[in-house]
């Protein structure tokens, strides 16, 4: 009901700067409230351990997140639009071997990216094609293609494996160089992630996400192509998980069948901590993005503190039930701000001379 | 409770585990009827008690065309399928019939208990299983030894009672032992050291890291210092992080020793990539395909593990042994392994395989697994 405001309402509410932005603040809550969990905890942990910000510290952080960060803003897409793709770390492992498969023998790198998120996009249309046509609920049938790709992963691979040995120096390079402290997997994933952004607040399809998200009903109504939409969230979804394969391969150097098992929950975990609403229709994708840098900056902090990395699941669902209730609470907020809103408008119809002392209230 | 230099990445989605349980639970009840549930009449039944019982007749010939089947934790594994590849060979060479099944997840205990029951019911003259649970498999294996099937566990044991022999990769003494002399030669016997091990709770890197301690209070290694053991969950980003964790937090690390081959090689990929390479040493057990590009790069000089291949071969000169009446699984009792050589039973019916192979620059083009 409120989640429709996280995207298209603030355009089309009536003139008046101070109110609309008011409201955009409070939405923005989440996203502020944990950047300012990530720069205290990081803060904190560089006056305990000088060496934790340091230009290795920095890009070891970055290049933690850019992964998470690729697959999270895909899932974002797909999360805005009140669904989900619980395949994503089925495809991110079997689009990883395809691209190790090139690259062993002999082929090119550009080619071997290129394969992979091809591979992704196909994964990404099968899913967009089940949910959009089907019109079967996105969680059984991301589901089901999770175990469908695993299984086909499995056939496939067997007990193959790609080792740092059968990559190229370069395509290894690439998944730990960067320029000074800046990694070039954290520049790419920041590049995806700034489009991603523009496209879904600044162009009409990218609009239509949210609202088909916050109301399918609605969104029909008023002309939105659902099923195109949703198929395009899918597209985009399955691309990414296929290019954070490919990297996952420069990065870690080693893909096997199993690689990637598990995976699709900790994006789930990235974005619904980063402030994209399961309810759909709400959130962002850098906020997706600060989830997943959240996430796996727990996973550096506590080791360089010397804490046991035993907390970090119990930490990671103290901050999945905090956000949900952020998200709860700013619901709760928005519609009452709206309601107000609402009772302001009439009197001020009413009563024009309030005027002034609405802006500053 | 695995044996495995690496603790089996776990189903983390619960649901994963319901539906290959579920999966294998309709392929095997179906292999089950097709074969009618026929059990052989057992006629050397094994005692609940000892596996070991009856007399063993050690001049006794191989008896050839027997059907030996390999349980391994989970197939599709490259470790494993280099291991019961040895058992092959094994078996061909003598004259047997080899076969290799079992789960896609290395937890799925449920599953590898039907395969046993199956395997029973096909009248196997011995299986060679590696235990996903040293309690689980019990109930069934025992019943398999009571209908005459030899049952002979490898790489990861069960309870002794419930199998014949256990052929060990290498005893766990001179696994943690040794790891911390190759570290501590890498380093000139001087500094701090750090151990990035799978699971706070795998029993088997936590019985290394026990024997590592103790090497580690002789008086050769007075000026080294374990500082502590770091957890890396047998997960690549996890290994990756608490890597960097151990080096953020002891900027004066000289050495990792990393006893899980999943921990090894990411500690070496992040190494290879940081300003860390070639400053701080690692060392621990690692598969040779999976570390060649660190030795070759200069990132590790020197690693070490037992072969999996000799590992299944010997498996499957046991297991061949064991249902010829060579031997019945007692102490003191010794076989012929073809060009392994003889091998002699141990206390509680374990078979040792020999030390570990240490790797480096020198011969590591020489394995491939």
């Amino acid at each position: 009901m409120t989640t429709a405001l996280g995207g298209s309402a603030q355009q089309d509410a009536p003139a008046g700067s101070g109110r609309a932005g008011l409201l955009d603040q409070v939405l923005k809550i989440r996203e502020l409230a944990i950047g300012a969990v990530l720069v205290l905890m990081l803060a904190a942990t560089e006056l305990d351990n000088g060496s934790f910000l340091s230009v290795q510290g920095i890009k070891d952080l970055l290049l933690n997140a850019s992964i998470l960060v690729l697959v999270a803003t895909g899932q974002a897409l797909v999360v805005i639009t009140r669904n989900v793709d619980l395949s994503v770390g089925s495809v991110l492992g079997i689009t990883a071997f395809a691209a190790g498969d090139i690259l062993q023998g002999g082929g090119n790198p550009v080619l071997a990216v290129l394969a992979a998120v091809g591979l992704g996009i196909a994964f990404g249309l099968l899913n967009g094609l089940l949910v959009s046509i089907g019109q079967v609920p996105a969680l059984v049938v991301t589901l089901g293609t999770l175990y469908i790709v695993r299984g086909v992963d499995s056939l496939w691979v067997g007990s193959r494996e790609i080792t740092a040995n059968n990559l190229p120096a370069s395509y290894s390079g690439f998944g730990h160089d960067g320029l000074w402290a800046i990694p070039y997997l954290g520049l790419l994933a920041a590049a995806v992630l700034v489009v991603a952004a523009l496209y879904l607040r600044h162009y009409r399809s990218g609009r239509e996400l949210y609202a088909l998200g916050s109301s399918p009903e609605a969104a029909r109504l008023a002309g939105v192509p659902i099923r195109r939409r949703v198929l395009t969230a899918y597209l985009l979804c399955g691309a990414l998980a296929g290019l954070a394969g490919a990297l996952y391969l420069a990065r870690f150097g080693n893909v096997d069948s199993g690689t990637g098992t598990g995976y699709e929950l900790t994006v789930v975990s990235a974005v619904v901590v980063g402030g994209v609403a399961f309810t759909g229709g709400s959130g962002s994708v850098h906020g997706a993005a600060l989830g997943a840098l959240l996430l796996t900056s727990i996973n550096s902090v506590l080791p360089a503190i010397g804490v046991s990395s035993v907390w970090v699941l119990a930490i990671d669902g103290v901050l999945l039930l905090a956000a949900i209730t952020v998200d709860r609470l700013t619901a709760l907020r928005v519609a009452r701000l709206l309601r107000n809103r609402a009772a302001a408008t009439r009197s001020l119809r009413d009563h024009p001379a309030q005027t002034r002392s609405l802006r500053h209230g | 409770m695995s044996r495995l230099p690496f603790a089996h990445r776990p189903a983390r989605h619960p649901l994963g585990r319901v539906a290959t349980a579920l999966a294998l639970t309709a392929a095997v009840a179906v292999t089950a009827s097709a074969c009618g549930g026929t059990t052989k009449s057992s006629t050397d039944a094994a005692g609940g008690q000892t596996a070991a019982t009856g007399a063993a007749n050690p001049n006794a010939a191989t008896k050839t065309g027997l059907k030996v089947a390999f349980l391994p934790k989970q197939v599709n594994n490259p470790y494993f399928t280099i291991a019961d590849n040895g058992g092959k060979k094994a078996l061909d060479a003598l004259g047997e019939t080899y076969k290799e099944v079992g789960t896609s997840s290395g937890t799925d205990t449920a599953g590898q208990v039907s395969y046993v029951n199956t395997l029973t019911q096909q009248q196997m003259n011995a299986i060679a299983v590696s235990a996903q649970d040293p309690g689980a498999l019990c109930t069934a294996l025992k019943q398999a030894m009571s209908s005459g099937v030899k049952v002979v566990t490898y790489d990861s044991d069960t309870d002794p009672g419930c199998r014949q022999l256990f052929v060990s990769q290498a005893s766990s003494e001179a696994l943690g032992r040794s790891e911390v002399q190759l570290i501590a030669k890498e380093i000139g016997y001087t500094g701090d050291i750090a151990i990035l091990s799978a699971a706070q709770t795998a029993t088997n890197q936590n019985t290394w890291i026990g024997y590592m301690k103790d090497e580690l209070k002789k008086p050769a290694y007075k000026n080294m210092k374990l500082v502590t053991v770091a957890y890396g969950n047998d997960d690549a980003q996890t290994s990756f992080q608490q890597t960097q964790g151990l080096l953020q937090q002891y900027p004066g690390l000289k050495g990792i020793i990393s006893p899980t081959t999943v921990g090894i090689k990411a500690a070496a990929q992040y190494l290879s990539g940081s300003q860390y390479k070639g400053k701080v040493q690692l060392t621990g057990l690692g598969t040779p395909n999976d570390m060649r590009a660190y030795v070759k790069d200069g990132t590790v000089s020197a690693f070490e593990l037992w072969d999996p291949a000799k590992l299944g071969e010997l498996a499957a000169y046991a297991a061949t042994a064991l249902a010829s009446g060579q031997i019945t699984g007692a102490q003191g009792q010794s076989f012929k392994a073809g060009d392994l050589g003889s091998f002699t039973i141990g206390a509680n019916g374990v078979v040792l395989l020999g030390d570990p192979t240490v790797f480096n620059a020198s011969n590591i083009d020489q394995f491939d697994f």
